[in-house]
C-alpha cells in the first residue's frame, strides 16, 4: 500500500480480501484498487431491456472477473436515480442519454454534475398509438401496406386536423421524462409529420410499467417508452406500433452509464476495470447465441419483470405490431455493442442539446455547447478501452449523413452548425410552450 | 417570509401513511398541510397552493412527472429535489431508507425545513413499524391455528392427550432445530396425504 490516496485505503475492504487481492493472479495491480477504497459498486437501474448490459455484467461473470462486485438496485423513477446518484447512494446508474447533459446544463430540479465514459448501446424505443387512435389514421389514408414511420406521422397529424375543426380535445401523448430520449424522438417524429408538440398535443409524463395501462384506460392516446412496454401494449391488443427508433434515426442515444465526475477522479482505476467488464458484457449481449439465455435473466422479478417470451422477441427485434398479430422484423432493434455502440461521442451530447434547444428547453450558448460536450468523457473510455476505441475523428462529425443512418425527415446534424441545424427544421419552439394545468 | 407559516404538500399513495405523517406536521405546529393520494390533478393543486415544501414517497413513480410539471410551470418556484439534507449523507441514508423525498422551494432556510422533513422519516419509519407488527401479529395467529390443527390429528391418529400432543410437537421442532409451526405444517400436509 504505497498510499495513493492515503485516506481512504482499505477503510471500506476487509483486509483478508486486501491480502488475497495482493497475492491474486488476476489483479494485475491490486495496491491502486485498495487505494481506491471497495470495489464494489453500487449502481441503479431501472427495469428495462437496455439495462442488459449492466445486468448481464453482474450476472454472467464479467465483473468478477473484472474484481468488482456490481450491487445492483433497482429504482422507480429517474429522479430516483438522479438524486441517489447526486446524494452518493449510487456510484454509477443506468442513466437516460439525455439526463448527464441536463445536468451539466444546470436543467432540473437537482442538477448535479454527473458525467457518461460508457454508453449502454442503441435502440430499443418504439413509438405506440391506441388502437382506436391508429383506426383513424387508417381512414386518413391507405396505411396497411406500408409501416412507413413518416407516412403513420402525416395520417396523425391529418387526424388532428380534423380533430380541432370538430373541437375535440387534443391528443395526450406520453413520454417518460423530460429529459429523455423519448421525449426528443417522440417530438422528432411529430414534428417530421408537421405535428407541433407543445401546440397540437398535449405531452404527459407516465412511468414505462403503466404505459399500456394508461392506453389501455384512455388516459393517454400513445407513448413513446422503451422495450419491453411497446410490445406489451400490441400483444395486450390495446396498441399499435407506428415507428421504432430505427425508424426515426438508428444511431440516436440511448441509455448511458452515469457517474459522479469527482467519483471517477477519485477512482480511476475501479472506472476503467468497470468499463472492461461492460465491454465484455455488451459484446456478449450482441451475441445471438445469448439472446435466449440473456431473455431468462431479464425475465426475472428483480430485474425487468416480464415475460422471458417476449423479451426474447423485443431482442431479436420481431414486432407483433398490431392486435392482429401482424409482425414487422426490425433489423438491429437492439445494438448492445457492434458499431461502436459503447463510445460516449461528444457529438450525441450536441445532438441532445440541440433538440433541447429546438423545443425551448434551453438557449443556445456557447458556454451550452461546452457544458453539454463534458458531459460525454470518451477520454475516460479510451484509457480503459484504448484498443477498441474508434478514430477520434467520429467524437464531431456529421449525423444521418450515410445511408443507412438517415434521420428520417433526412435532415444532417452539423455539429458546428447547431443554429442552422434548429432553424432548417420548420417545426420547433416558438416562445413558451402551451400547456395546460389540467392535463397532468 | 422567515415568519410566515410554511405551506406543505403531502404526495402519497397509501392514505394511512399520509394521515400520519399529516398529524406529525400538525403536532409540531404546521397549519397550513394539504396531503392528497393521487397525482391525478396535482398541477392545478400545486399552482393553487404554491406550496413551500412538497413531501413525496420515494417509491411514487410519479416522481417522474414532477419532474415534466416543473420544468412547463414555473409555479412553484425553482423547486430543489432533497432527501432531508444535501450535506449530511447519514441522514440521506436514513430518508431514503424510510421512503421519503421532497421538493424544497430554493432559498428556504435549512433549520426551517429539516425538521419537517426529519418529521417525515420518523413518521415514514413508525408507519412501517407499523405495517411490520400487523404482519407479525397475522402469521403469529396463522401459526397458532396450524399448532391446533397438527394436535388435533395427534391427538386422535395416535390417541394423545393435548399435552402430550403438544410436547411431542415441541420436543420434534427442538430435535430437528425447525419452528414449532413448520413441524405442524408437515403433520397437517402429511395427514392430507395419508388420510382419504
Amino acid at each position: 500500500m504505497s498510499g495513493e490516496t492515503g485516506v481512504n485505503a482499505l477503510t471500506d475492504i476487509d483486509e483478508s480480501k486486501a491480502r488475497k487481492l495482493s497475492a491474486g493472479e488476476a489483479l494485475p495491480a491490486p495496491a491502486i484498487v485498495a487505494g481506491e477504497g471497495s470495489r464494489t459498486v453500487r449502481a441503479g437501474f431501472i427495469p428495462l431491456v437496455d439495462a442488459a448490459v449492466l445486468i448481464a455484467a453482474a450476472e454472467f461473470g464479467f465483473a468478477q472477473k473484472e474484481g468488482i462486485t456490481l450491487d445492483l438496485v433497482k429504482d422507480t423513477s429517474w429522479a430516483n436515480v438522479r438524486d441517489r446518484l447526486a446524494f452518493r447512494q449510487f456510484d454509477v446508474a443506468h442513466m437516460l442519454s439525455p439526463m448527464p447533459v441536463a445536468a451539466m446544463l444546470g436543467l432540473g430540479s437537482n442538477p448535479s454534475p454527473t458525467i457518461t465514459p460508457f454508453s449502454l448501446g442503441r435502440g430499443g424505443n418504439a413509438i405506440t398509438l391506441s388502437t382506436r387512435l391508429y383506426a383513424e389514421m387508417q381512414e386518413e389514408g391507405d396505411l396497411a401496406a406500408s409501416d412507413n414511420a413518416l407516412a403513420n406521422a402525416k395520417a396523425l397529424a391529418a387526424v388532428i386536423r380534423r380533430a380541432r375543426v370538430a373541437g375535440s380535445p387534443p391528443l395526450k401523448l406520453g413520454v417518460t421524462y423530460p429529459f429523455s430520449s423519448h421525449n426528443y424522438e417522440f417530438r422528432y417524429w411529430l414534428a417530421a409529420g408537421g405535428i407541433d408538440p407543445d401546440r397540437d398535443v398535449r405531452l404527459v409524463v407516465v412511468p414505462p410499467p403503466m404505459t399500456s395501462d394508461a392506453l389501455a384506460a384512455g388516459a393517454i392516446d400513445g407513448f413513446c417508452v422503451g422495450a419491453p412496454w411497446n410490445m406489451v401494449a400490441s400483444e395486450r391488443g390495446v396498441g399499435r406500433i407506428v415507428a421504432t427508433k430505427q425508424d426515426i434515426w438508428p444511431s440516436a442515444p440511448e441509455k448511458v452509464i452515469g457517474m459522479r465526475p469527482d467519483w471517477a477522479d477519485a477512482n480511476p482505476e475501479t472506472v476503467s476495470r468497470l468499463l472492461v467488464a461492460l465491454d465484455a458484457a455488451a459484446r456478449w449481449c450482441d451475441a445471438a447465441e445469448n439472446r435466449s439465455a440473456l431473455a431468462e435473466v431479464l425475465a426475472e422479478q428483480r430485474y425487468v419483470a416480464a415475460p422471458a417470451d417476449i423479451l426474447r422477441r423485443v431482442l431479436a427485434g420481431e414486432f407483433t405490431i398490431d392486435p392482429e398479430g401482424n409482425r414487422r422484423i426490425v433489423d438491429d432493434y437492439f445494438v448492445f455493442h457492434a458499431g461502436f455502440a459503447n463510445y460516449p461521442r461528444p457529438n450525441h451530447a450536441l445532438w441532445i442539446y440541440s433538440q433541447m434547444v429546438r423545443w425551448g428547453q434551453v438557449a443556445l450558448s456557447a458556454k451550452g455547447l461546452e457544458a453539454s460536450v463534458s458531459a460525454y468523457r470518451p477520454d475516460l473510455y479510451r484509457r480503459a478501452l484504448g484498443r477498441s476505441a474508434p478514430s477520434a475523428e467520429i467524437d464531431i462529425a456529421l449525423e444521418g449523413a450515410v445511408p443507412g443512418d438517415r434521420f428520417m425527415d433526412g435532415h444532417v446534424f452539423h455539429p458546428e452548425r447547431i443554429r442552422e441545424y434548429i432553424d432548417a427544421f420548420p417545426v420547433k419552439a416558438t416562445g413558451r410552450p402551451h400547456t395546460s394545468l389540467d392535463d397532468m | 417570509m422567515s415568519h410566515r407559516d410554511l405551506t406543505i404538500l403531502v404526495i402519497d399513495e397509501n392514505a394511512i401513511r399520509a394521515s400520519i405523517i399529516e398529524e406529525g406536521l400538525r403536532e409540531a405546529g404546521h397549519g397550513n398541510v394539504t396531503v392528497i393520494h393521487e397525482v391525478h390533478g396535482v398541477a392545478r393543486i400545486i399552482e393553487t397552493l404554491q406550496p413551500d415544501v412538497i413531501v413525496i414517497d420515494i417509491e411514487n413513480p410519479n416522481r417522474d412527472m414532477m419532474e415534466h410539471l416543473f420544468q412547463l410551470t414555473r409555479t412553484v418556484g425553482r423547486p430543489i429535489a432533497m432527501f432531508v439534507d444535501r450535506s449530511d449523507t447519514a441522514s440521506i441514508e436514513a430518508a431514503v431508507e424510510a421512503g421519503v423525498s421532497a421538493y424544497v422551494i430554493d432559498g428556504l432556510k435549512k433549520e426551517r425545513v429539516k425538521p419537517i422533513l426529519d418529521m417525515a422519516v420518523s413518521r415514514f419509519n413508525a408507519f412501517s413499524r407499523l405495517q411490520r407488527e400487523l404482519a407479525d401479529a397475522k402469521s403469529a395467529l396463522e401459526e397458532r391455528k396450524l399448532v391446533e390443527r397438527a394436535k388435533g390429528i395427534l391427538m386422535k391418529m395416535r390417541g394423545l392427550s393435548e399435552e402430550e400432543a403438544f410436547t411431542l410437537l415441541r420436543q420434534t421442532a427442538m430435535n430437528e432445530k425447525k419452528k414449532i409451526s413448520e413441524i405442524a405444517q408437515s403433520v397437517v400436509t402429511a395427514a392430507g396425504l395419508l388420510i382419504r
